[in-house]
């Protein structure tokens, strides 16, 4: 089934265009990586599905309902963005965890808030709170954290921060998780344990589309590979397809000079 | 010597009369200036331009020049200058003005610092939020303004402490507080003449009330030290 489509973006900032007629579409429990060198727009890409930055054109369609489409003002109301949001998790280049929660509150706090706005909420608020803090314990289990819940994110290390980020987006159990450079920022120790992580979640079939420089890992993890240039999807396709036989000589290039770094 | 342990007990007296005067334009100023700051800080951020602008000038102007001359002015200028005095007769009027003054004051210096504050929280927090499916005011509250608060108690201190000092500058417009109880006895009161060691003796109340507000500040900052 169609989770995810994406037709005919555009975004520009002033002068410049960042995205250019992007389209795609994504199979629920599939992965897909999203490759090219920096500023070629994948992570406007990323931030336009999570409705940070609105497309100048285009349409975006989650389950088949349209949440965005350009030409119709009615699907761009500030207050149908919140829920529409709730569609895609996002896990951040520099992690964003909120540095006076612990990792277990991280992990609950838009949750409880969200549950804030259930009309039984006052009847059942125990119930709904021991609920919110054992599927966040489960989570933090799953990241192989049982045994930081209840630190800060100051003392841990990128990796584990990174780790508590993702717990926190599948907490919302959004139909598609983001990942935005997910190991960027880690030295590659870390690196390996949170593509571990990422990997065992692909395994379990969790959509995903994943913004990495790591190609052997989107090689390995993906259903789909596209590589973006000057704000255009290049190529698109099978990831031995566009690892190993790329059509486009700028996708050799790319994937050849990744290769003898 | 012996002179002064018999002037003591009167001029401890006095001087605690003129301390409380200090103590409460202290706190009016704390009182008046945190909110109407965090409001000057609204709109000096605004979005719409001229806003922006005009608040900007007014704290340029309050910043630019001393806390002295704006204290006449607030006191002299409706009465002198429009005819039309606004503070009412003896001491009662003198605090009003010299409160509204400090207030406005010391509002501009806290917005300064309140901006700082707000714009020190990486946007990142926010976007974080967003894509957590949050309100505004849900990020403000829940996420950003712990960490700005933080953020903004080390020089909050730095001010507290600096206007324990200020209220001596509403001597200048005869407002009973603790230097002008200590002049007093200069200028000869209750028996006492040409007497400057209690206008020395005011530093101990300072140095004793600004000690204490050091380690209740000190205590706050450590109290938020578990995150960064």
């Amino acid at each position: 089934m169609t989770v995810l489509e994406v037709e005919n973006i555009y975004k520009s900032f002033g002068r410049i265009d960042v995205l250019k007629d992007v389209s795609f579409s994504l199979e629920e429990g599939q992965v897909l990586s999203i490759i090219g060198s920096s500023g070629s727009g994948k992570t406007t890409l990323l931030r336009c599905l999570n409705f940070l930055e609105h497309p100048d054109k285009g349409v975006i369609r989650v389950n088949g309902e349209t949440l965005f489409d350009a030409d119709d003002a009615s699907t761009q109301k500030e207050s149908h963005i919140r829920s529409k949001r709730l569609h895609f998790g996002l896990v951040f280049q520099s992690f964003n965890l909120f540095p006076q929660y612990t990792a277990l509150q991280n992990v609950m706090l838009a949750k409880e808030l969200l549950a804030k706005e259930r009309p039984d909420y006052k009847a059942k608020k125990k119930e709904i709170y021991e609920e919110i803090k054992a599927q966040a314990e489960e989570l933090l289990r799953q990241m192989g954290l049982e045994n930081r819940m209840n630190n800060y994110p100051h003392q841990l290390s990128g990796g584990q921060c990174q780790r508590v980020a993702i717990a926190r987006a599948l907490a919302l159990e959004p139909d598609i998780l983001c990942f935005d450079e997910p190991t960027s920022a880690l030295d590659p120790e870390l690196t390996g344990e949170v593509l571990r992580v990422i990997k065992e979640l692909a395994d379990k079939k969790t959509t995903m589309i994943i913004v990495t420089h790591e190609m052997s890992f989107a090689k390995e993890v993906s259903n789909q590979v596209i590589f973006m240039d000057d704000g255009r999807i290049l190529e698109q396709g099978d990831p031995i397809e566009v690892f190993e036989h790329p059509k486009e000589e700028r996708t050799r290039h790319f994937i050849g000079s990744i290769k003898s770094n | 010597m012996d002179l002064i342990l018999e002037q003591f007990p009167i001029v401890v007296r006095a001087l605690n009369v003129g301390f409380m005067q200090t103590l409460k334009l202290f706190f009016a100023t704390l009182i008046g200036a945190v909110p109407l700051g965090l409001i000057i800080t609204f709109g000096s951020m605004s979005r719409f331009k001229p806003l922006s602008y005009f608040t900007k000038i007014i704290v340029w102007i309050v910043r630019g020049t001393p806390l002295m001359i704006q204290l006449l002015i607030f006191y002299y200028f409706p009465g002198l200058v429009l005819g039309t005095p606004i503070w009412g007769s003896g001491e009662a009027g003198r605090f009003l003005a010299a409160a509204v003054a400090f207030i406005f004051n010391y509002a501009c210096y806290f917005s300064e610092i309140y901006r700082g504050g707000i714009q020190s929280v990486p946007v990142g927090q926010e976007e974080a939020g967003l894509v957590l499916g949050m309100t505004k005011s849900q990020i403000f509250f829940k996420v950003k303004l712990l960490q700005m608060i933080k953020r903004i108690i080390p020089p909050m201190s730095n001010e507290i402490i600096t206007l324990v000092k200020d209220t001596s500058l509403a001597r200048i417009i005869a407002l009973q507080e603790i230097i002008w109880a200590g002049q007093a006895f200069l200028k000869g009161s209750q028996g006492i003449a040409g007497a400057i060691w209690p206008l020395f003796f005011t530093g101990v109340y300072y140095l004793i009330f600004s000690g204490i507000l050091t380690v209740l500040l000190g205590r706050l900052e450590r109290k938020l030290d578990y995150f960064r």
